[in-house]
């Protein structure tokens, strides 16, 4: 089922200027493979090579980081949306 | 304690309300540990002093000299406040989009505000700082981000405070900026009680700068991996600018507390951890109070106003 990723400005450019796509999968990695499929200039900038989040991405399931729940391995629900956001400084 | 040698001899030793009437979870008590109640009215006035002292006492400042550092605010403000008590002068990185009163401050304590770009956000001001700092040895650069003595001065400070005064405590949750407080505080707790979850709130930070071109821009504090953030941490948590304004007006409506807009995020986040609980105490932290936010009409102004104008200011 297809849940809603919402996209950072810096990674529009490689989705045809949208902000907001639709994806498909029951799990954040799958959702982030199709993600890849339909956008292929994404690919290695989310996941890297070796199939782990990049060090400066967040993403989140419902605006929770997919770190501190199952990674990759989360399970997605038909009506979340999944956010990625780059890391940035506070303080 | 009403006679004091000095006006830093005030920083620390901050109250812990009772706020329970705003848990959405009868059995979930929910405390907030006030820290508008430090002399320039924020949390960091805590790691200015230890930063500043651990620097005295290592050598690596000297009498007269002046400091550089990188701030979206209340660092510097509390930099300010120690080094016009102990004589040195202070140059602050701050990203040119902070609430006025924020800049008001630094220049009443004599502090020399440098500006950098809005749209880079805090990672601009790190970024133009470092360069300063490369550029020009003479300065001390201090560097909260990367020392230790930000969660150093929690892990001494704070996080002892909280469990003398709660010990009950089963979450402790607060904002994610350069993740001194997290850091220092949980692991302090969870050494007196490895169960206490430890949980972080951000500002969707990463949508509101828009200056960045590429992830090789992103940055995270070192401190954060220094001090074994990815273990330490139980859960992180966005909270976006209308449900941190929403919290913000309750704390003043329903308890009566005047904090800043991080202290509404902050409450958004011991909220979510108290419907999450079956039950227990949620301790949580104001990191300011209100004053320095007043410009920004997050009292007074429409709600739909002043969540039109948050992407445009740093707040947190």
């Amino acid at each position: 089922m297809p849940v809603e990723v919402r996209l950072p400005t810096m990674f529009r450019g490689d989705a045809a200027g949208q902000a907001s796509v639709k994806a498909n999968g029951g799990t954040i990695g799958e959702v982030l493979d199709d993600l890849v499929r339909q956008f292929p200039r994404l690919g290695g900038k989310i996941v890297t090579d070796d199939g782990t989040l990049h060090r400066f991405v967040n993403v989140y399931c419902n605006d929770e980081d997919v770190r501190y729940l199952d990674k990759l391995d989360t399970k997605l629900a038909d009506d979340d949306i999944v956010t990625i956001l780059p890391a940035v400084a506070g303080g | 304690m009403a006679r004091l040698d000095s006006i830093l001899d005030l920083i620390g030793d901050t109250p812990l309300v009772d706020v329970s009437r705003l848990s959405p979870n009868p059995r979930v008590r929910l405390l907030i540990k006030l820290e508008g109640q430090n002399p320039t009215g924020s949390v960091k006035d805590r790691i200015a002093l230890a930063m500043v002292e651990a620097a005295e006492r290592d050598g690596t400042l000297r009498p007269g000299q002046t400091i550089l550092e990188p701030s979206s605010g209340n660092t510097g403000i509390g930099l300010a406040l120690v080094c016009r008590v102990k004589g040195y002068g202070l140059k602050v990185v701050l990203p040119e989009n902070v609430s006025v009163e924020r800049r008001q401050l630094l220049e009443i304590f004599g502090a020399e505000v440098v500006l950098s770009p809005g749209a880079e956000g805090s990672n601009g001001a790190v970024r133009m700082a470092e360069k300063l700092a490369a550029d020009t040895p003479e300065y001390a650069f201090l560097y909260q981000y990367g020392n230790p003595d930000n969660p150093g001065g929690h892990y001494r400070g704070t996080g002892p405070e909280i469990w003398r005064d709660c010990p009950e405590v089963t979450h402790f949750v607060a904002g994610l900026g350069t993740s001194g407080t997290l850091m220092g505080v949980g692991r302090y707790l969870k050494e007196q009680n490895p169960a206490v979850q430890v949980w972080a709130v951000e500002p969707p930070a990463g949508e509101l700068v828009q200056g960045l071109r590429s992830l090789d821009e992103g940055y995270i504090p070192p401190v954060f991996r220094d001090w074994g953030g990815p273990e330490l941490l139980d859960r992180k948590l966005i909270v976006r600018p209308r449900e941190s304004i929403e919290w913000t007006r309750r704390l003043l409506d329903e308890a009566g507390i005047f904090g800043g807009l991080s202290s509404g995020a902050a409450m958004a986040g011991a909220a979510r951890a108290a419907a999450d609980a079956d039950e227990g105490v949620g301790v949580t932290l104001a990191p300011d109070g209100g004053w320095k936010y007043l410009s920004t009409g997050a009292w007074t102004d429409p709600l739909d106003d002043v969540v039109e104008r948050a992407p445009r200011i740093i707040y947190l």
